[in-house]
């Protein structure tokens, strides 16, 4: 089904919420008295928004808004997991001390508005919802992270992801471009048409020939535009420093949030619009042009740079920072091989990292709240100081993101790896390998400080709140449940992987 | 008796879930839990012992359950005359660890519940016979070393410890790749071991050569042969006691295991053109290697961790031979290592929880000082240089035979690295043990009633063994024929053939 923006509106009510939820927040701090309820009204909503993304699985596909958004097993998958993501920074946010004060009524709103921009994001079938969706991330993005008035770090990383944004942006706007004169339409579905007549044969080949280096051209400057979003190296540069800069929800949020929409919107772009697909699980890439071998090399730079960079931090959210960029690296892996099996097991992973690494950050957020440290010294002896429980959460977590059975990382892992050795990319297969074994060493050392090493003399007892602590024991179940049964998780990415083309 | 593999493997793990849900003080109640929870293990391996069937080389015990279809992953646990043996030996190590580390007195819940959860995942690796289910169970052993070593160890365990787990690691991940590439070889893919091996003549030669490479430096590092060997001696020295015991008793062979497990039968091939120089030459490098580093050691336990590399390179030089009397020598000495090793560890274990340091120039005359003892430790000294009469004569003989019909340079070099051997131990044992009494320790109370019990099953097996290897040959030679014939057999799929050869 193809609707106009008045049939549109019944297959919309998740976004719908967001947005009055949006508005509601901002009116409401100015007469509610008792803040806190703000920020609880802000998690009733996430959590109603993403039932209803729910509701709408197995439902009608179709294209909405006259083919601006398309809603489908794919667009739906992503709304569940960014529904989720905004739950989880939410519920951290009420559980963070450092976020307390800061005007709750403006903050969950904008929370949320970045939340419903990424929905567009993951759902955008067409260059132009697909940019603006992209751009409402960003700005609301910026403010986030420079959210904490006064602080400077916030102020100088919001700087930085502003410059970084805008340059990345401004590039994949001329890809876009570009792809439009090819195409001569914003359309995803379109713009597919015409690629795959380049690809056919039926064209002439010397139009083939003269449209491959524009081809080329647009894909590497669309790739400036996402891989700025799952921080890809080279486009990487603005992470650590806004990781370490933002507040610890903001972070968080940014790390499972916009990294799963910036590879939903990577994936409808390379794919449905600009590969063809022959029917076998398998996808060709339009007119010939080889932006696979690129992002082979992408990949392998992505994790290497990553993990290396992550040995030698000493403050958790940059380290967490850097895996997060080794892991974008390391979903590429799926990415790369133009095949079905390759994008499930991509959208497995993003689940499975979502669960551990959001766990990580809330570990690391009760550690904050604490003893309003960062570093690695703040998780000294966290095991024999009180913290048992959660020291055991963050070592479930740190081997998971190694990649170590029974997590569910390995699993995830696991996929990524059968899909590149399923299509014989060795020399991939053996780098990412090879990369799992060198980021053990600096989740490790976490896991060092918690357990061998003992707490300093007059180091405070840890007490665990019990907010932070819910999250954190769910998502650690979560982890090793999935990593013994993840036949539910696998089941549904690949029910999921269905595109509405029209 | 129905899913006998099942109960070895996962009882450990009750037994774990028991011990965390113990309070903390508890530590005598915990101790006993966590032996009660060995002691069912042992008997079921005597009970299989005794129950296998020695004259056939299929599965037994098979046990077979879906796990995740999708992927076509199965539980499947099964045992031959060369995985019994090994969990006969696992089966027998635990409980004697266990008492081992009674004298351990920081965090004995965290201990013991990693202990168990260590023993559940050797026996599994084992019993597995899915290729995944094998991963699974040889990486869960990681997790439990590492803090068993990191923990619980001694000055510079914490190095020891990342060091083990990334070597070990970086094997590991060479081995899924080669696992996955087994599995989109194999049409419909599986995981399926016995699939896998039936499938063996499919599998072209190249393809052969590069996934044999990869599983062989994964178990490589495991046995280790040199140049992967570096952790050992720190994992070792800093571990302890029992846990040492484990990891040269039990964690050593797993190497070696996989080898014969899945090197041999599924790669035939790449067996045959790999054998000599990835086997039999690296066997013997290890063998002359590994003693003469034994030699130069000041601390007992080093002594010891170098004598196991050494020992294990006679592993490697008998199998490699593919022959009856090689591959036979090789498991039976794979067996004879780990009890000998096992009472080296714990004897030098002994003397470390007296004086708490294990400077072999630190003592002197401990013979008349500890006379029991001794006694008990002359046996395990003179098994380990191959003493007639004792378990390793035998197996170290059958790798020489074999290796002497193999390329009897090769024989003629492994063999006299014995006296290299001979050297470091009576060495040892004369500076230790003999000599004027070092007044420090001359009123070093003798071995224990526990120490006893840990001790004299080990002594036992090592002289019955002496006198009727058959015991454990008869196990374990149908089995390692089979697998030996089907390498000797083995030839490359028609579709690789050159041109020439075909009618």
């Amino acid at each position: 089904m193809n609707l106009s923006n008045i049939q549109s509106l019944p297959f919309s009510l998740p976004e719908a919420l967001l947005a009055v939820g949006v508005v509601g927040l901002f009116l409401l701090e100015l007469v509610v008295k008792r803040k806190a309820v703000l920020g609880e009204l802000a998690l009733v909503i996430t959590a109603a928004v993403t039932c209803l993304v729910a509701m709408q699985s197995g439902g009608q596909q179709g294209l909405l808004f006259s083919g601006m958004v398309a809603l489908d097993g794919f667009s739906i998958f992503f709304k569940l997991l960014l529904g989720l993501a905004g739950f989880g920074a939410v519920w951290m946010s009420l559980g963070s001390n450092e976020m307390r004060d800061e005007h709750p009524g403006e903050y969950y709103a904008l929370l949320l508005s970045v939340t419903l921009g990424m929905f567009y994001m993951a759902s955008a079938t067409n260059m132009l919802m697909a940019y603006l969706a992209l751009e409402f991330v960003s700005q609301v993005s910026y403010v986030l992270t420079g959210f904490i008035r006064g602080s400077r770090r916030g102020a100088e990383a919001a700087l930085k992801y502003l410059v970084y944004g805008g340059v990345a942006s401004g590039a994949m706007l001329y890809g876009m471009s570009l792809v439009y004169g090819l195409a001569g339409s914003l359309d995803y579905a379109a713009i597919s048409q015409v690629m795959a007549g380049l690809g056919s044969g039926g064209v002439d080949g010397a139009v083939v020939a003269g449209a491959q280096p524009v081809i080329y051209l647009a894909l590497v400057l669309v790739l400036a535009g996402v891989g700025y979003k799952i921080a890809m190296v080279p486009f990487h540069m603005w992470s650590p420093d806004v990781y370490e800069g933002a507040p610890l929800p903001v972070t968080a949020l940014l790390s499972v949030g916009s990294k799963a929409a910036g590879f939903a919107m990577m994936i409808r772009f390379f794919y449905p619009a600009v590969s063809a697909y022959d029917g076998d699980g398998n996808w060709l890439t339009a007119a010939g042009v080889d932006w696979q071998s690129l992002l082979v090399v992408a990949s392998m730079v992505t994790m290497t740079l990553g993990n290396v960079a992550a040995l030698r931090q000493d403050n958790i959210k940059r380290l967490l920072a850097y895996s997060s960029i080794a892991h974008a690296g390391y979903m590429l892996m799926g990415f790369v091989v133009m095949a079905d099996d390759g994008l499930q097991a991509m959208m497995f992973y993003m689940v499975v990292y979502y669960i551990m690494n959001l766990g990580a950050f809330t570990v690391l957020l009760m550690v904050l709240n604490q003893s309003g440290r960062e570093d690695i010294e703040g998780f000294k002896g966290l095991a024999w100081r009180g913290g048992a429980l959660p020291a055991a959460a963050m070592l479930i977590f740190m081997l998971s993101l190694a990649g170590l059975p029974p997590f569910a990382g390995f699993i995830g892992k696991f996929y990524l790896f059968a899909a590149i050795i399923r299509q014989e990319m060795w020399v991939l297969a053996v780098v990412g390998g090879l990369n799992s074994v060198v980021s053990l060493y600096y989740y490790a050392r976490i896991v060092r400080s918690m357990y061998l090493d003992q707490p300093a003399e007059d180091a405070p007892g840890f007490v665990a709140d019990r907010h932070n602590g819910v999250l954190v024991g769910v998502l650690a179940v979560a982890t090793l449940v999935f990593g013994v049964w993840w036949r539910p998780v696998v089941a549904l990415a690949d029910r999921s992987l269905s595109f509405f083309t029209g | 008796m129905d899913h006998i593999l099942t109960y070895m493997t996962f009882i450990p793990l009750a037994g774990m879930a028991v011990i965390l849900c113990m309070p903390r003080g508890a530590t005598k109640a915990i101790r006993l839990t966590a032996l009660g929870f060995t002691i069912p293990p042992l008997l079921m391996a005597v009970w299989l012992f005794a129950n296998f069937d020695r004259t056939t080389e299929a599965m037994q015990f098979m046990e077979r359950a879906q796990w995740i279809p999708s992927f076509n992953i199965q539980y499947i646990m099964g045992v031959d005359g060369l995985s019994v043996t090994m969990i006969l030996l696992t089966a027998l190590l635990c409980p004697i660890c266990i008492l081992a580390s009674w004298n351990i007195e920081k965090g004995v819940k965290g201990y013991f519940a990693l202990f168990l959860l260590l023993d559940a995942g050797m026996t599994g690796v084992f019993c597995a016979l899915d290729f995944f289910l094998f991963y699974i169970f040889w990486e869960v052993m990681l997790l439990p070393m590492y803090f068993l070593i990191g923990i619980w160890g001694g000055e510079r365990r914490e190095y020891a410890a990342i060091k083990f787990f990334l070597y070990t690691l970086a094997g590991s991940v060479l081995m899924m790749i080669a696992m996955l590439a087994l599995y989109f070889y194999n049409e419909p893919h599986t995981f399926d071991m016995l699939v896998l091996m039936d499938n063996a003549g499919t599998y072209s030669r190249t393809f052969q050569t590069w996934t044999w490479l990869a599983l062989f430096i994964g178990f490589a590092i495991k046995i280790p042969a040199f140049p992967f060997h570096t952790w050992l001696p720190d994992a070792h020295v800093e571990a302890p006691t029992a846990i040492s015991v484990i990891l040269a008793g039990v964690l050593l062979k797993m190497g070696t295991y996989g080898i014969l497990r899945f090197c041999y039968p599924m790669l035939p091939l790449a067996t045959q053109d790999m054998a000599f120089w990835a086997l039999a030459a690296l066997g013997t490098w290890n063998i002359v290697y590994g003693a003469l580093c034994a030699m130069a050691q000041t601390d007992m336990k080093k002594l010891v961790a170098y004598s196991s590399i050494s020992h294990m390179g006679y592993v490697m030089l008998g199998m490699a031979t593919m022959t009856v009397q090689g591959i036979n020598g090789a498991v039976l000495q794979m067996f004879n290592h780990g009890t000998i090793t096992a009472m080296l560890f714990l004897l030098v274990g002994v003397v470390y929880d007296r004086a708490h340091h294990r400077r072999i120039d630190g003592f002197g005359g401990l013979a008349s000082v500890m006379p029991v003892y001794t006694g008990i430790m002359v046996i395990a000294f003179f098994a380990a240089m191959g003493l007639p009469g004792l378990s390793a004569f035998i197996s170290e003989v059958l790798v020489l035979l074999g290796a002497w019909q193999y390329s009897p340079a090769l024989a003629i070099v492994a063999a006299s690295a014995v006296v290299l051997t001979a050297g470091y131990m009576l060495w040892m044992l004369q500076r230790v043990w003999l000599g004027p009494v070092n007044e420090e320790y001359a009123s070093m109370p003798d071995v224990n009633a526990r120490e006893i019990v840990m001790l004299a099953p080990l002594a036992v097996i090592v002289i019955v063994l002496g006198v009727y290897p058959h015991a454990v040959l008869d196990l374990i030679n149908t089995s390692l024929t089979a697998i030996n014939n089907t390498v000797l057999s083995a030839v490359p799929p028609l579709a690789s053939l050159p041109l020439d050869v075909l009618p």
